[in-house]
């Protein structure tokens, strides 16, 4: 008998490295996609439907004869999602410290509880009746918010950070108009979101710009410079941008209640305090919590925002429709302004009640970690930042010097002064190395700002690792390997985009006659 | 004959008897990077000085041009509208974003000249 002993090789056969471009243009299992577009075709179809009977059309003859929707079959769309997911960075798959993003990791206990069918399947129209427990855990989530930050009220359907801003600020634009004491500023530290002076200038506000002192905070001094009878009130990051408590907070507060203004905290950055100090304890009138960040809820692509915000005693009449309140047993909706017994909605922001889906996964959040572990959660996402920068502090500048940061660590690019390299090479290096990039160029103040935010997620192991790596690439740029960072990324699926030529010759829409590389 | 100051905002003003022709300077077009977008005051606006006059985006940031005295805008640079890039390519010349009808000439006092405004960005690092 004869036998093939030879079997298949099972080791390489030479250890040469080849660039060979592969005939597909695809990178072993890494396939190339093209736009949806390209790869339907219309005839093709992934249902099985039945010809319409003969009709008559009541479209007065406006009905096009050819949409122009791909058709594709159902492993083809299948596929061609898989694949461009593929392609994605998400906080399920590394590292992922976007400053002031909070990209923290999003519980599967939280998914599953979001996907349990009385929450999952309810529906905004439903009656009252049939989503008892659905508003009962809109009301519990408001009750945990409100216990969290110490405030009176909250509404709760706001939809991400900057529409709760919105929903603060008019708010407290209600008030004052309440009160015959309309305004037309707003005050906006330097070191702001951009969400906050447009939501100032949206609401019909001037903004009024606060400089940063040298440590990076603001001071009294330069509010109370500022205030005057025709201030509405400030908005404040708290911790700020720099990454750096305002230690100055309820003095800034006292001074803007005593001009008449009120105090507007953006609440993106609560992760750093929650449990430690409550917005309410510091003066604040109005918050914006973002359940997306603080409470784990999946966002940057992986869902939508979400954006309650809380209000002091003196807001909190103003609160918008709807909201849900409990009488005995039993919860309803108050919908109307009209409904809306001893207080005074300035109006309704939005068609239902909030992000149904976000406030579950928000509140499974809250209920596991319980209130210890949300304060834990804090003080690791505090450690963890102090920790990446006590690792790279030698190599790398701090704008303001060596101070003890929250959750969040800033630095500036002076570290890569006469290298060569700039903060948006650096950032693209991290790409070939398998981390996503820090916050680039924010906040503002900081000449090619680098913010990192590792949040409480990360291990000791995953730190250490990103930390090496840093100080790998620092030395890199001072040993003058250009060539790694002015033509990164290198590895990555694409290469590093003209977002100039993108900006400035914006294709918009795919268009088969034109294509984009044509289109000039 | 034209007199050139400079503004600690990092506009310029090209001065020519009563009207200022404004841009930003060759610095600040460094500092912003490659410029996306520019959206220029209307015609015959009137601006009082430190109001905010046009906005000029780049793929980092957004950031507003102050007007540097009051007056009238009396010409804006439509040119800039289709092709922003120019801010990058010739600041100080071509791309000048406004002219304005100077309503009071002591406002020019205590700007900066070429050396001062040179002085002034070295200071700032």
């Amino acid at each position: 008998m004869s036998m093939n002993k030879a079997g298949r090789p099972t080791s390489a056969q030479s250890g040469q490295k080849s660039d060979h471009p592969t005939f597909t243009g695809n990178k072993a299992l890494q396939i190339e996609e093209p736009l949806i577009f390209e790869v339907g075709e219309t005839g093709k179809t992934g249902v099985d439907l039945p010809e319409p009977e003969p009709h008559e059309t009541r479209l007065g003859g406006l009905e096009r004869q050819n949409i122009g929707l791909p058709g594709l079959t159902e492993p083809e769309v299948m596929r061609h999602y898989v694949r461009i997911s593929q392609k994605n960075f998400a906080i399920d798959a590394g590292v992922y410290p976007l400053g002031s993003c909070t990209m923290k990791h999003n519980g599967r206990l939280n998914e599953k509880m979001a996907r349990l069918p009385g929450f999952g399947d309810v529906h905004p129209l439903q009656p009252e009746s049939t989503v008892q427990g659905a508003l009962e855990l809109i009301d519990t989530l408001a009750a945990w918010l409100l216990e969290m930050t110490g405030m009176a009220g909250v509404a709760m359907s706001p939809k991400a950070g900057a529409h709760g801003e919105f929903c603060g600020m008019a708010a407290i634009k209600s008030a004052q108009i309440a009160k015959g004491d309309a305004r037309s500023v707003v005050l906006v530290p330097e070191s702001a979101h951009g969400t906050n002076p447009a939501t100032a200038a949206l609401l019909g506000y001037k903004v009024r710009d606060i400089p940063a002192r040298e440590d990076g905070t603001v001071s009294p001094e330069a509010v109370k410079e500022a205030l005057d009878s025709d201030v509405a009130g400030i908005m404040l990051t708290n911790p700020n941008t720099c990454g750096l408590f305002e230690r100055d907070i309820v003095a800034i507060a006292d001074a803007v209640h005593e001009a008449g203004a009120y105090f507007y905290c953006d609440g993106a950055n609560f992760n750093a305090i929650v449990g430690k100090a409550r917005p309410g304890d510091l003066g604040v009138d109005c918050m914006h919590i973002n359940l997306h960040k603080t409470f784990s809820t999946p966002h940057g692509g992986g869902g939508p925002g979400s954006g309650p915000v809380v209000f002091s005693e003196a807001i909190a009449p103003y609160a918008p429709v709807p909201y849900v309140v409990r009488n005995g047993d039993m919860f309803s909706l108050v919908e109307s302004v009209d409904a809306a017994e001893g207080a005074k909605p300035f109006g309704r922001q939005t068609a239902f009640h909030g992000q149904m889906g976000m406030f579950v996964r928000a509140l499974s959040y809250m209920m596991s970690h319980g209130s210890d572990g949300m304060r834990q959660a804090s003080e690791d996402a505090v450690l963890n930042a102090n920790y990446i920068r006590a690792g790279l502090r030698d190599v790398m500048s701090q704008p303001f010097g060596d101070q003890v940061c929250m959750h969040e660590v800033l630095f500036d690019d002076s570290f890569l002064k006469d290298t060569g390299v700039t903060t948006l090479d650096f950032a693209k290096a991290m790409i070939d190395e398998g981390f996503h990039p820090m916050t680039m160029y924010f906040p503002l103040v900081v000449h090619g700002a680098m913010l990192i935010e590792p949040t409480e997620s990360e291990s000791k192991a995953a730190l250490d690792q990103f930390i090496a790596t840093l100080r790998d690439l620092v030395q890199g740029a001072r040993d003058g390997d250009l060539v790694r960072f002015t033509g990164a990324p290198h590895h990555a699926p694409m290469a590093r985009l003209d977002e100039t030529r993108a900006a400035r010759e914006p294709v918009l829409r795919w268009n088969p006659e034109a294509p984009a590389e044509a289109a000039e | 004959m034209a007199e050139i100051k400079y503004t600690d905002d990092h506009e310029y003003l090209n001065i020519e008897g009563d009207v200022a022709t404004v841009g930003i300077t060759k610095h600040a077009q460094e500092q912003l990077g490659d410029v996306v977008f520019v959206e220029l005051p209307d015609v015959g606006k009137t601006v009082a000085k430190g109001d905010e006059a046009a906005v000029v985006e780049s793929v980092k940031a957004a950031a507003e041009v102050y007007a540097p005295v009051s007056g009238e805008v009396i010409e804006a640079n439509g040119d800039l509208e289709g092709n922003p890039g120019l801010v990058n390519e010739d600041p100080e010349g071509g791309a000048w974003f406004m002219k304005i009808k100077i309503a009071d000439k002591s406002e020019l006092e205590g700007m900066m000249d070429a050396d001062g405004y040179a002085k002034f960005v070295a200071e700032q690092g």
